[in-house]
Order: C-alpha cells, then sequence, then structure tokens
C-alpha cells in the first residue's frame, strides 16, 4: 500500500504577516552604481592604456619611432589650436558624410526592390554576394581614372563601402521580422509603402542599426586609406592627408596625433551618436537588451 | 431564437476544403467544413493539433483561399485580410514593440483609417480601461507580464469594433493560473458588449466554458465531427454525462483505447 511508503506530516496554514520581513530592495552602493557605469569602466580602461603607452615610450626614448603619450597629446593640442587639425577633420567629415548618405539612400533603394520583388531579392543576393567582400579600396584606382583627383572618387568608393553591408543588414532584417507582426499589419490594411513604413523598417531597425554602424566604420575606414593614397585636391585634404604630409616631415607626433583624431571621431560616433539612436529606440523598446 | 435565425449568420462557411504547400507535401488541412456564426455567438473551434483549425481561422481572416468552397461575411464573400475581421494571436510578438500599449491600440484604428487623432486616442483609452490597464498605458509591451500583452491584444482587437473577433489560441501561451483569470475576464466582456468572437482552441475545458456554440474537428484532415451547445457550466446531458465528457469521448472514438494503469 502506498501509505506505507509516504511519510505522514499534519498540514499547516500559516496567517502571513506584512511587517515582519526584512529587506526586499535596497539600494546599490555608491561604488557599484558607479562601476555599473559603461562609461566609467570604458574610461579606465582608455587610462590604462595610456598609461602603458606613456611608459612604454619613456623608456623606449625615441620619439622618432614611438612619441610619448603626453608629446602626442601636446601635438594633438597645437594642432587643434592652430586650426589645422579641425579643418582638415571637417573636409574629411563632410566627404564622409556625402558619401554616407548617399549609400545609405541607395540601400534603401535596393533593398526596397528586393523585397518587393523575386527578382530584385535575386538582384541584391547576386550583388551583395560578389561586391560586398571586394574591398572599396581596391576600387579607388578605378576610381581615379573614372572621376578624376577630387571628391567624386571619395564619394564613389565611400558609396560603395557603405551600400552593401547596409543593404545586406537591412534585407536580412527585414526576412526575419515574424510572421505574427507581418500578420498584424496587413489586419489592419497596411499594404505597400506603408506596410513597408509602419512595420517593416521599426520590426527591423535592430538590423538596419547594425548594418549603420557596420558601414559607418567602414566608410570612415575606407577615407582614411584613400585619402592616405592621394589625399590631396584642390590645396586642402583631410585628415589622411594630414597624416601623410606629417610623415614625409617626420613629425611623428603629429602622425600620431591625426591617428588619435581618427579614433576620437570613431569613438565619438560610436559612443554618442549610435549609442543615443540605440538607446532612443531599440533598447527602449525591448527588442535588444 | 427566431429573430436571430430571421436575421440570417453573420459569418456563413460552406464546403471549405484548405490546402497548403510545405516543402514537400500538398498538405490538405479542412475538408469541406461548414459552420455558420450568427451575431454574439462565442463560437469556439475545437479539435486536436492537425485538425487545421487554425488554418481555418486563417482562411476566414483573409490570409489564405479555400481550394474549394466559400466563406462570406455578412453577404459578402472574404477575399483578403480587413479590419472588419480583427485577429488575436497566441503569440506575444502581436504587440509591436516599438509603441507603447496605447499606441498599439491606436495603430489598430489609425491605421485602418477608422479614426485618427484625439478620437482614436479616447476609443483606445476606453477599451484599455476595459482591459484595466489604464495604469499602463504609456509602458512598452517588454515591460508587461504574458496575460497584460495577451489583455493589451484583447482590447486592440475589440477597439476596431470588428464584425468578428478572430482568436487563435490566446491563452496558450499563459500560466494555468492567468489563463483561468483570462478566461473570465473575456466572458466579463463579452457581457459588457456581445462581440461576436470565432475563438479556437485545443483545450476542452476551454471551450466548455468560452463557447456557447462548439464546432468539433477531427484530425487529418480537419471535417465536422459535431456542433454542440453549451453554457459554460459543463451540465450533464441527457444521456447522463457531462459535456466535456461527451466531446472527449467524441473526439478519441477513433483512436485505440490506450492502455489505463490505475492507481493503487
Amino acid at each position: 500500500m502506498a501509505d506505507n511508503v509516504l511519510v505522514q506530516r499534519p498540514e499547516f496554514v500559516r496567517e502571513i504577516e506584512s511587517s515582519a520581513y526584512g529587506v526586499v530592495e535596497k539600494p546599490l552602493t555608491t561604488w557599484e552604481r558607479i562601476f555599473n557605469n559603461a562609461a566609467v569602466r570604458k574610461g579606465l580602461i582608455l587610462l590604462m592604456l595610456a598609461t602603458v603607452w606613456q611608459v612604454y615610450s619613456a623608456l623606449l626614448n625615441n620619439p622618432l619611432l614611438f612619441p610619448k603619450f603626453s608629446d602626442t597629446i601636446s601635438a594633438f593640442y597645437d594642432n587643434i589650436m592652430n586650426g589645422v587639425l579641425l579643418a582638415r577633420g571637417w573636409f574629411s567629415i563632410k566627404v564622409l558624410l556625402m558619401g554616407y548618405a548617399a549609400g545609405l539612400f541607395l540601400a534603401g533603394t535596393l533593398t526596397a526592390f528586393a523585397i518587393t520583388t523575386r527578382i530584385g531579392n535575386d538582384f541584391l543576393e547576386t550583388l551583395t554576394a560578389m561586391f560586398n567582400p571586394l574591398p572599396a579600396i581596391a576600387l579607388l584606382p578605378l576610381a581615379l581614372i573614372w572621376f578624376g583627383l577630387g571628391n567624386g572618387s571619395l564619394v564613389f568608393v565611400l558609396i560603395h563601402s557603405v551600400l552593401w553591408p547596409v543593404a545586406l543588414n537591412t534585407h536580412s532584417g527585414f526576412m526575419s521580422v515574424s510572421q505574427t507582426m507581418r500578420m498584424v499589419g496587413r489586419n489592419y490594411g497596411l499594404a505597400g509603402p506603408r506596410y513597408v513604413a509602419k512595420i517593416l523598417i521599426p520590426a527591423a531597425f535592430p538590423n538596419i542599426l547594425t548594418g549603420m554602424k557596420i558601414g559607418w566604420a567602414f566608410a570612415w575606414r575606407t577615407l582614411i586609406a584613400a585619402e592616405l593614397v592621394f589625399g590631396v585636391s584642390s590645396g586642402s585634404g583631410g585628415l589622411g592627408w594630414f597624416i601623410y604630409e606629417n610623415k614625409n616631415q617626420l613629425e611623428i607626433a603629429n602622425v600620431f596625433a591625426g591617428l588619435f583624431s581618427v579614433i576620437i571621431i570613431g569613438l565619438f560616433v560610436e559612443n554618442f551618436i549610435f549609442r543615443n539612436i540605440e538607446l532612443k529606440t531599440v533598447r527602449k523598446w525591448g527588442m535588444q537588451s | 431564437m427566431s429573430a436571430v435565425a430571421a436575421a440570417g449568420p453573420l459569418l456563413e462557411v460552406k464546403g471549405v476544403t484548405l490546402q497548403y504547400k510545405t516543402k514537400e507535401h500538398l498538405v490538405t488541412a479542412t475538408y469541406r467544413v461548414d459552420f455558420q456564426v450568427f451575431k454574439s455567438d462565442r463560437f469556439v473551434i475545437l479539435g486536436p493539433s492537425g485538425c487545421g483549425k487554425s488554418t481555418l481561422l486563417k482562411a476566414v481572416g483573409g490570409y489564405m483561399q479555400p481550394t474549394e468552397g466559400s466563406m462570406s461575411l455578412n453577404g459578402a464573400a472574404i477575399k483578403k485580410p480587413g479590419s472588419d475581421r480583427v485577429f488575436v494571436f497566441q503569440e506575444f510578438d502581436q504587440l509591436l514593440p516599438w509603441k507603447t500599449v496605447k499606441e498599439n491600440v491606436m495603430f489598430a484604428l489609425t491605421s485602418s483609417r477608422r479614426l485618427a487623432g484625439k478620437a482614436a486616442e479616447d476609443k483606445a483609452m476606453q477599451y484599455i480601461e476595459k482591459v484595466k490597464l489604464t495604469k499602463f498605458a504609456d509602458n512598452f509591451p517588454h515591460m508587461l507580464s504574458g496575460g497584460m500583452k495577451q489583455r493589451v491584444a484583447i482590447a486592440r482587437g475589440m477597439a476596431m469594433e470588428p464584425d468578428v473577433l478572430l482568436m487563435d489560441e490566446p491563452f496558450a501561451a499563459l500560466d494555468a493560473l492567468t489563463r483561468r483569470k483570462m478566461q473570465e475576464e473575456l466572458l466579463q466582456l463579452w457581457d459588457d458588449t456581445h462581440f461576436t468572437v470565432l475563438f479556437v482552441t485545443h483545450s476542452i475545458p476551454e471551450a466548455v466554458l468560452i463557447g456557447n456554440r462548439i464546432l468539433l474537428l477531427s484530425p487529418h484532415p480537419g471535417r465536422v465531427k459535431a456542433e454542440l451547445n453549451s453554457d459554460g457550466k459543463d451540465n450533464l446531458s441527457a444521456d447522463g454525462k457531462q459535456l466535456s465528457d461527451r466531446i472527449h469521448d467524441m473526439l478519441f472514438a477513433d483512436q485505440i483505447e490506450e492502455e489505463v494503469t490505475p492507481h493503487g
């Protein structure tokens, strides 16, 4: 019999008191809260790297090969103050934004074509498969022949570097929009461009944003590399040209200052612009944790 | 009763065969299914998995066309999805994560061009209040529990004031306690507005509780086995069996009796 196997115990029912328990919620300590801030953690890492740099270069003591961190900073400061770096940086960013905007626009058009027709889909898949692995800089010689020395060539290679990653990510984002969400959109009478704008784009936004970030990074790298190759047109040049020029004059601290600006602009875009877009969209919506 | 019959059925499904293609097969989901839904019905389609009940609901929603037979709503043939038949799905991602609770409900009203601006907002809030979520109107869906998300979806569907609300196992992804509560709330909402609902489920107790009319489908492919009345109380019928037992017997009559090992 089962009764012999089971241990018999009396039942009980308790009254739950409302005040007799200890801490349910307790604020974190100040230190925990500071360390929870990603900016603080990343700042600490930067500080550590700068220290390693400074110590190593002081030991090496060869400003021609590897200038000190402090020298780089002062070169950076001087070039900001005399306006050279700002002008060069602005020149680069201007070209970059032109190429980036054109790339995004083309990617949008191509993807819209790809999701509405099957042939467009095949077209996009074939093109991305062909061109995505091709480094944009490899097209530069050709671009120079077609568009000459100048912004035209730069914008051309920039478009190439932005278009494919953005189109690829946007497209895969659209493809992975859940069936339920699509049915919801159609249920309320959405079709055509309204359906794309109100359902597909927001639902695929995490992927689109990833594509935009990758596209930005590719574009920035391509631009600096392209400027290093020819750089100057009509008397002014960008950051790549600044680096190249100073290398020729053996102003190595200035070379480092140029690289430093490239990094700072990259960090700024990643950690402020894209980060804020992310916080206001996909994170707020709980689509990305 | 006669007045309702005189008004005619709201939704009429006649001899509907539904087929869809997978990568390897052509699957017949339902075979010559007939049923009629009248105004204010709580019409439940009940059957085991594989009886094509969800496919049937999709067809009523206008997402697929029958290979045979006809479906009409208010006398007009169903050709494509429309906001006169609003879906409530089982999946939580039917709510748009980039919109708050209020915006989700308003989205339905504005997208379908029913209402705009303040009027849409008022209507949305009215139905959000009905499902007791006024406090959460400005929250995003990811902050809500599963039951609350389904309540938003129901509010969104009801705010459209559709001819028929199509519910595809709306409570199947919820835990048992929440599910129980949601079923009661749905009945309270029905007492309030007497909306017409077509409800798909595979749970016999849920069908008995929710439906006033239960359509039983047999599996592979779905064919109509019976149509029963229910008053929600699982009463004894003339043959001395409870409604749920009758349904159980009918659904599993074709299967080989599984061996039962008694405890003790």
